[in-house]
């Protein structure tokens, strides 16, 4: 019985790593299609996300299956818990792809800016490698990695805090920019969300290795208001 | 679930013991190569219910039946029913690990020999195949000469189940197969009873709801001579539609 059990667990572990590629993949998608203009490419990252969801669904339905009829402990129950709740920060940072995809649609023919477009092109880079690693992570169950990888996440809050900066400085230069600009100050607070979700992702990976729930970033200070 | 065959179907069936009904109009298809799970609390019928499935309850006096039991489409309870082949096809393991008091080979060749088989290389292939099938031909092969009785009882379940293997049944009863074992002996039987689905068509009764929920594909839940509830184990143990069903699973009964 061991043996079947062993193996449902383990298409969870394939099937989470599935989820977190498309996801990745629909981040990378939505973000260069933003700074491109490309209405397609943002079209398809938005049909493609019910795959997302479905993923969720079916990987949600299989750990509450597990639940009821294996009755996990100890290393059983941590990974199932893991993939639990983060698949649920996945699809979320799905959703955040979506956003950015809506936005690339929305624009039409509004003023645009180099200059934040190539930031925000940067921000994308920096969430693209945070999604790979924090899934290398998952599937290496590297608690260590999970925790080096959340550290980098105050990179992609200052870069957007950085776009945030440069939209304004340019609005004020260029009024004929303000409808482009809130596009841009919204999409990069998607990507620092994405970031956010990241994280939480580090913090089950560490979970799954120690069992022990802990905060790896917190945004509740008074700092950086 | 995709589609499935019934293997045994029982229509209406209702079983008293002299005065005492203890079955009342039980309908129930037992699907083909998959591990039907019967459970409830004591004296709910289920026991009696899996032994008048290969006619066991013939054995006991006052027992009167009504109704019908079908394998592959024939009614068991028929006339024309010959019981030993009746038993044959469909094979029983019980409780307490029931070996007789002779050497292990000659328990898993008792059956074969019954039914006519006589040839030594014959047996020898009967004996090693149903061993290994039951998954303890390692750690007896090199003693199949010793009494069934001098092994552990984990060990002596799973040579009662190569017994019943032996004459190549269809069905396969088992009538709480691990409640005197140990943890490992249990999650041992556990894991072969598994495996032998894909031969068997398997039914279980089990005071052990884990056990269902962790082996079973289907799960009848019986209480007080009736079937409560019975459908797929994913959804008996996640959302039954009966609020006794929920109750005795949940532990909240009575």
């Amino acid at each position: 019985m061991r043996r079947a059990y062993d193996e449902e667990l383990e298409q969870l572990h394939r099937k989470f790593y599935q989820m977190g590629c498309k996801v990745n993949e629909a981040i990378y998608k939505s973000i260069k299609a933003f700074v491109k203009h490309d209405k397609e490419l943002a079209k398809g990252v938005i049909d493609e996300d019910k795959e997302i969801n479905q993923f969720e669904h079916d990987l949600e339905q299989a750990c509450i299956e597990l639940i009821a009829l294996q009755q996990p402990v100890t290393t059983d129950l941590r990974k199932i818990v893991t993939v639990m709740k983060a698949s649920a920060d996945l699809e979320r940072m799905g959703d955040h792809a979506v956003s950015i995809s809506k936005s690339t649609i929305r624009v039409k023919g509004n003023k645009r800016n180099t200059m934040i477009e190539g930031m925000i092109s940067d921000a994308g880079e920096k969430i693209k490698k945070m999604g790979e690693d924090v899934l290398k992570a998952y599937v290496e169950y590297d608690s260590e990695k999970a925790v080096e990888i959340a550290k980098y996440d105050y990179l992609v809050d200052s870069l957007a805090h950085d776009i945030k900066e440069a939209c304004i400085a340019e609005m004020k230069k260029d009024p004929e920019l303000v409808l482009g600009a809130t596009d841009y100050m919204m999409a990069s607070t998607y990507i620092e969300r994405i970031g956010d979700y990241i994280t939480n992702i580090s913090e089950w990976i560490v979970y799954f290795e120690t069992g022990e729930i802990q905060e790896l970033n917190t945004h509740n200070s008074y700092e950086n208001l | 679930m995709a589609t499935k065959t019934s293997k045994i179907k029982v229509q209406d069936l209702k079983l008293w013991y002299g005065d005492f009904q203890a079955l009342h109009g039980l309908d129930l298809e037992v699907p083909e190569k998959k591990i039907t799970a019967f459970i409830g609390p004591s004296g709910c019928g289920k026991s009696t219910f899996i032994k008048t499935l290969n006619r066991m309850n013939d054995l006991v006096e006052n027992c009167r039946i009504e109704g019908k039991v079908e394998l592959d489409g024939k009614d068991i309870y028929g006339s024309k029913t010959d019981i030993n082949q009746l038993r044959k096809k469909v094979g029983m393991v019980f409780q307490q690990p029931n070996p007789f008091p002779k050497s292990i080979y000659d328990n898993i060749a008792y059956g074969p020999r019954t039914h006519g088989i006589k040839k030594k290389a014959e047996l020898d292939e009967i004996v090693e195949r149903s061993l290994k099938q039951a998954a303890i031909w390692d750690e007896v092969k090199d003693y199949l000469d010793r009494n069934a009785l001098s092994i552990s009882g984990g060990q002596q379940q799973r040579i009662c189940i190569a017994r019943a293997l032996a004459v190549e049944p269809e069905v396969l009863l088992m009538d709480e197969p691990t409640s005197a074992l140990d943890p490992i002996s249990t999650a041992k039987i556990e894991e072969l009873v598994s495996q032998l689905k894909q031969d068997y068509t398997i039914v279980m009764v089990t005071h052990n709801m884990q056990q269902a929920s962790r082996v079973s594909d289907e799960t009848a839940f019986f209480l007080n001579g009736h079937i409560i509830e019975h459908a797929d184990t994913r959804k008996i143990f996640t959302n039954p539609d009966q609020e006794e069903t929920e109750n005795y699973i949940s532990g909240r009964f009575g």
